[in-house]
Order: C-alpha cells, then sequence, then structure tokens
C-alpha cells in the first residue's frame, strides 16, 4: 500500500447542533457539542477506523467531512486544500473525490427507482455521461460489486441486505473516488454477509486505490479492517494508534474497558478474560462533564487532574497517541480500577427555565 | 452437567405464517429441553425462526402464524394446547420475555413504575401500594438509582441501557421460572451490553431461572450458556454444550459462522471467510438439507433428504450427512488466532 502524505487533516474540528426552545420564537438554549476539537489525519491509502459508542459524534465527523452538516469551528483540508467553508458549487467538483456508504441499506436507496438509476445517479448529477455511456457504467459496477447485470433494471425490494450495501458500495464507486467514509457498512448484516462485504471492500481498497474513513461500533470488525483507529467518547478523540498496537496495548482507560466488553466467540477465552464494566450511561453532550469527559465513568479516576485539567492528546509510542493524565501509571499498573458509583444521564436535554422572551 | 429434570421440554415444534406469498416455513421441527438454573442459547442468523420459536412459546404468535404440530410442556400442561386464558396465567408469571428493542416494547404514554406494576397487579392481587414498593425494590436490584422517583418518570425519560433494566426487572417481576431473552443486548452499545448481561447472568443464579437466550452474537453465547443450539432455517443444525460446540464444530454452518466473525483476539490480516450465498427462502418446507446450496461439505443425500440430528459423542448432536472432521477448526483456528 503506497502511503504518501495526508489526504485528509482535521484541525480541532466542531460541530455543534443548537438546541432551541420556544413557540414563535426560537431562542438558542445550548448547544449539543456532538464533535468538540477533533483534530485526526488520514493518510492516503489507509483505512482509519473511527469506533465509540453510539453518540459519540463518530457519524458527525464523517457527514461533517463531506460537508454534509457545516462545522461549527476548526479546519477541514481535503488534499492540500481547505474545503472548511467553501460554497456548494465550488464543493461540487469535490464532492467526485469523496463518497459515503450509508449503514442501512433499507433507507439509503430510493425503493421507487431502479438500480440502474440509484447507480448511476452520480454520473448524471455531475453530467459526466450520456444515458449510454451511464448504463454501460452500470454494468461494469455492477459487475465489481459481484451483482449480476441485470439486477439494473430491477428494484431495491427485491434485494438482501447484503446485496443492497453492493448497491450502495457500486454507486459510491461510480465517480472513482479517492476517499470514501463508510459509516457502519456493515452493522446492519448478518455475520456470514458481514464478511462478504468487508472482503469486498478490501479488495476494492486495492483495486482502486481507496482510501478509507471507516467508522463503526463494532472494534473486532474495525481492528479487522483498519490500519489505524482513533477512538472516540463523548465528542472527543482519545487514543489514536496503529491497529494492531491498540488492540495489543491499549492506554486510554476507555479504550481499555471497550476491548474488554467485546464478547469473543471462545468459551475458553470468555471464562479466563476479565471485564472492566464501566458504570452508568454515556453523559448528554449538551452538558459534558468538565475536565476529562470520562471522568464520571473511569474506573481509574484520580482526585486530582482528572476533574480539573483537560487532557491533551500526548504521543506515548510510534504513531500511538493518548488524551489521559495517568497513561503511563495505568500502563505500569500503579492504579488499579476501583468501582466507581453509576450516574445514569438519560441525555435528555431540557431547556433552561425562565421567563419566556417579550 | 449433571442431568437435571427439564423444566420445559419442546418437541418436534414446526410454526407456519401464511403471508400473500404463500406459506412461509418458519420453525421446521425444533425439539429441546431446558432444565431449572440452565442457561441456553439458540443462535442464528436473521429470519432462522429464533425469534418465531420464542413467540410461538409465549403463545403471542402474531395473527397469520400458527403452530402446526408440536408440544411444549411445562410441568404436566402443554403450552401449545393451553386456551388463552390458561395462557394468560402463565405469561408473565411463570414465564417470562425480554424484548430486543426496549424503546417499541415498552409503553410510551405509561410511567416504568405503571407498567411494572401491572404484572404485579393481575398476577398476584397486590395493592398499588405493595406493588409498587415492590417495583421500586425491582428498579433497585437492576441498579437505577433513586428508584421511587424513577417509577415515576415515563420511557423517554431513560436511555437505551436503563429502558433494557426496566425490561428486565418487568419480567422479573412475578419471579418466572423460565425467562426467555431475544436478543437483550442487539440494540445496546458494547460497554451496556456488558452491563446488561453481567445482570442477567446475576439475577438469573439468584432466582435460578432458566434462561433461554436467542441471539445472533456467538460472543454473547460464548460467555452467557452452558448449552446451544445453532438454527438455521427453522431448523437445528448443531446442538451441544457450549464448550463442545466452541471446541469441535462438527457442522458446516456452525464452522462457517465461526470463520467468518473478525475477531478482537485475531492474527492479523487474516482474510476473513464468508458463507457464500444468502440464507434460504422459507417459502418450501426443505426436503433436503436447507444449507446444502451454500455447502462445501455437501455429499450427495444432502440434496436429497433432511439430515436428522444424530448424536455424534455424548451430549452433541449435528444434522449432517458428512460432518465436518473433529479437530477441522482447531487447525483453521491456529492460523486464524494470535497465540
Amino acid at each position: 500500500m503506497s502511503v504518501d502524505g495526508n489526504l485528509l487533516e482535521l484541525r480541532d474540528l466542531k460541530v455543534y447542533f443548537p438546541i432551541k426552545s420556544g413557540i414563535l420564537l426560537d431562542r438558542h438554549v445550548g448547544d449539543v457539542k456532538a464533535v468538540d476539537g477533533v483534530t485526526l489525519d488520514v493518510k492516503r491509502g489507509e483505512t482509519l477506523g473511527l469506533v465509540g459508542e453510539s453518540g459519540c459524534g463518530k457519524s458527525t465527523v464523517g457527514r461533517a467531512i463531506l460537508r454534509l452538516y457545516k462545522p461549527t469551528g476548526g479546519s477541514i483540508v481535503f488534499d492540500g486544500q481547505d474545503i472548511t467553508n467553501l460554497e456548494e458549487n465550488d464543493l461540487r467538483p469535490l464532492r467526485r473525490r469523496m463518497q459515503m456508504v450509508f449503514q442501512d441499506p433499507y433507507a439509503s436507496l430510493n425503493p421507487r427507482h431502479s438500480i440502474g438509476r440509484i447507480v448511476g445517479e452520480p454520473l448524471r448529477t455531475h453530467g459526466l455521461a450520456n444515458r449510454r455511456q451511464a448504463n454501460a457504467r452500470v454494468r461494469e459496477l455492477l459487475g465489481i460489486v459481484g451483482l449480476p447485470v441485470d439486477a439494473a433494471s430491477r428494484y431495491p425490494h427485491e434485494f438482501s441486505g447484503g446485496q443492497r450495501q453492493r448497491i450502495g458500495l457500486a454507486r459510491s464507486l461510480a465517480l472513482n473516488p479517492d476517499f470514501v467514509v463508510a459509516d457502519e457498512p456493515v452493522s446492519a448484516l448478518d455475520v456470514s454477509i458481514q464478511a462478504q462485504i468487508i472482503n469486498l471492500l478490501e479488495n476494492l481498497q486495492d483495486e482502486f486505490d481507496l482510501t478509507y474513513l471507516f467508522i463503526a461500533h463494532d472494534l473486532a470488525v474495525v481492528r479487522h479492517i483498519s490500519d489505524r483507529i482513533a477512538v472516540m467518547y463523548l465528542g472527543w478523540i482519545v487514543e489514536i494508534s496503529p491497529a494492531d498496537e491498540l488492540y495489543d496495548n491499549p492506554l486510554h482507560p476507555y479504550t481499555i474497558s471497550l476491548l474488554s466488553a467485546v464478547p469473543i466467540p471462545d468459551p475458553e477465552v470468555e471464562t479466563q478474560r476479565e471485564t472492566i464494566l464501566l458504570a452508568g450511561d454515556l453523559p448528554s453532550p449538551a452538558n459534558p462533564p468538565p475536565a476529562c469527559r470520562f471522568h464520571t465513568r473511569c474506573p481509574y479516576v484520580q482526585e486530582t487532574r482528572c476533574k480539573t485539567d483537560v487532557p491533551e492528546l500526548r504521543k506515548l509510542g510510534e504513531g500511538h497517541v493518548v488524551a489521559c493524565h495517568w497513561a503511563e501509571d495505568i500502563k505500569a499498573g500503579r492504579i488499579q480500577p476501583k468501582e466507581i458509583t453509576p450516574v445514569f444521564d438519560p441525555g435528555v436535554v431540557r431547556p433552561l427555565e425562565g421567563p419566556p422572551p417579550d | 452437567m449433571a442431568e437435571r429434570d427439564a423444566l420445559l421440554s419442546v418437541e418436534d415444534l414446526r410454526v407456519e405464517f401464511w403471508t400473500s406469498r404463500g406459506t412461509i416455513h418458519a420453525v421446521n421441527g425444533i425439539t429441546f429441553d431446558i432444565a431449572p438454573g440452565e442457561t441456553l442459547g439458540i443462535v442464528g442468523e436473521s429470519g432462522c425462526g429464533k425469534s418465531v420459536t420464542a413467540l410461538a412459546l409465549m403463545g403471542i404468535l402474531p395473527r397469520a402464524g400458527r403452530v402446526t404440530t408440536g408440544s411444549a410442556l411445562f410441568g404436566d400442561r402443554d403450552l401449545i394446547q393451553l386456551s388463552d386464558k390458561e395462557m394468560r396465567d402463565i405469561r408473565g408469571r411463570e414465564i417470562a420475555m425480554i424484548f430486543q428493542d426496549p424503546m417499541t416494547s415498552l409503553n410510551p404514554v405509561l410511567t416504568i413504575g405503571r407498567q411494572i406494576r401491572e404484572a404485579l397487579e393481575t398476577h398476584f392481587d397486590m395493592s398499588k401500594r405493595e406493588a409498587e414498593d415492590r417495583a421500586a425494590e425491582l428498579i433497585d436490584r437492576v441498579g437505577i438509582p433513586s428508584a421511587h422517583q424513577r417509577l415515576r418518570d415515563y420511557p423517554h425519560q431513560f436511555s437505551g441501557g436503563m429502558r433494557q433494566r426496566a425490561m428486565i426487572a418487568m419480567a422479573l417481576a412475578c419471579k418466572p421460572k423460565v425467562l426467555i431473552a431475544d436478543e437483550p443486548t442487539t440494540a445496546l452499545d458494547v460497554t451496556i451490553q456488558a452491563q446488561i448481561l453481567n445482570l442477567l447472568r446475576e439475577l438469573v443464579a439468584e432466582e435460578n431461572a432458566a434462561l433461554i437466550m436467542i441471539t445472533h452474537d456467538l460472543g454473547v453465547v460464548a460467555g452467557m450458556c452452558e448449552r446451544v443450539h445453532v438454527m438455521y432455517a427453522g431448523m437445528f443444525m448443531e446442538t451441544g454444550t457450549t464448550r463442545q460446540l466452541f471446541a469441535r464444530p462438527r457442522h458446516p454452518y456452525t464452522l462457517g459462522l465461526l470463520q467468518s466473525i473478525p475477531r478482537l483476539d485475531a492474527a492479523r490480516k487474516t482474510r476473513l471467510h464468508p458463507i457464500e450465498g444468502a440464507p434460504r427462502d422459507m417459502l418450501r418446507p426443505p426436503a433436503a438439507c436447507p444449507f446444502q446450496p451454500r455447502c462445501r461439505f455437501e455429499v450427495e443425500a444432502s440434496s436429497q433428504e433432511v439430515p436428522p440430528l444424530e448424536e455424534i459423542e455424548r451430549g452433541h448432536k449435528v444434522a449432517c450427512f458428512n460432518p465436518v472432521p473433529e479437530d477441522e477448526w482447531q487447525n483453521l483456528r491456529k492460523q486464524a488466532v494470535a497465540p
């Protein structure tokens, strides 16, 4: 795999969603800080895995990169060009080079359009092919993703989940992109089908020199497909590391507990290994805990620093950065996990009380 | 494992659905039993009939579905033959169920407390006050703090993990003897999944209840269950103790599943081995091995008759004319898993 430089650079990316209240006047009462200062590079030709639990902001990062959301702050640089504030017209040529594969193959294909129309749509939108050329390209694409050619005249409901995901992939490849954001592309599929799609994604990457941002919550899948992995928690990146290193040598307490919570299909392993249980729920991103955002659930939390200082991403190994004040001590076993009282925060955002505006 | 008296024994259960496309043969003759305190896993992919089995046992099949043959002996009663009224006395009280999606299976317009109390008031004639106290006790037991206050909350005020805890509290309200959990953690994040599985494990041990765990996740089965049934196209393909099944899978489908999941403890950059093809459509009753079109171990008989589920070693049964060699998986596993 050729790796030369970064295809994508995110610097302190922020995406906030405003919380509005009131019937006539939309009062701005707060923000859901879905992504709050993410700095991340994606190297050309690599697969970067982005993992985290639901609500941690991983999908928002993916969508912000494609400018489906407008960033609140920070910058997005794609192939040397700052695209943070580009206008829609200037964005369009770049959109050819960045594509997305969505999670739910049932919701992301228009049920009233034939497969040929769905897969050929990017070509038409960008005015790149006449009807004849488009049809030929669609047939070629269907072949690439392993679907029969006659699929072009059929409709989404005639296909199973795995086949629909192949259709979604064909559509994303139509414009020969460099960069594909795959947002949970296999989560909705059965295990036997999941493996087919993962293998296909790997083949396509080799064949077309693709760079992937692979967003998923399943750590085993992410480990399998990624070269490097970034772990997100509540709008932050807490750890970035080469894939193997992350699994052999996790440094952030969140990564450690996440890895220990994944069930392994092997009773021998399961009975021996110890799970570090995280207490409570993910706090609300509208009102994240101060200082280290993980301190409310961290089994290694300390009295000093965790609740007062914001941890910066620090380099603790080759390509391995971690945002934890105590990573070295945890690694060396000088800090042991202990039970903490669970805090349940249903994440319901209640608007501030106060008199209505005039 | 000592032989224990069965609490529930299911014999040759078959379920069909009538649809506009024809009759769907969802469950095609499954037999199993479960003893008190035992945790039994039923694994399979979507559409294999695992959830339908649960619904049939609870007597809550949708109207289009019907149990065509089979029995489910619970003590001296056959759940399949019971009238709706008799079934109502058992459901919730002696056999309870935890559903997959806690958002759609809780009533959004009733408080959590009211929903937990419902079972208690129906089955035990408790007064509202007594039921309220018991509900608070349950909510506290499943690990939700400030129980009495929380009972007045509505489901939307709970997070996904808490809703599933509330569902478990509801299911356990009447101290059922059998608990059926249908994908109880599929909708949850891994860290929350670990919490919920832990809770289930504790509660089942405490109450000495039998747990039927229905899931697609082999990892969950490996950590939770004593025995496993692997289901495909409405039939059991392989059954055995968890150790037998994961050490020596003998059915090609079980082997295929194990080979196709990426493992967290895998050696780097091994390729996955998917099961080629797609699951069988269920419009015809199986006349041959349902897995035959996707199988690399098929023999002539596979396409001619349905393989019977036969014992291959003590407690380990396989429905296959050409079982996978005993050490096949161990050899493959050595390549796939980091030492």
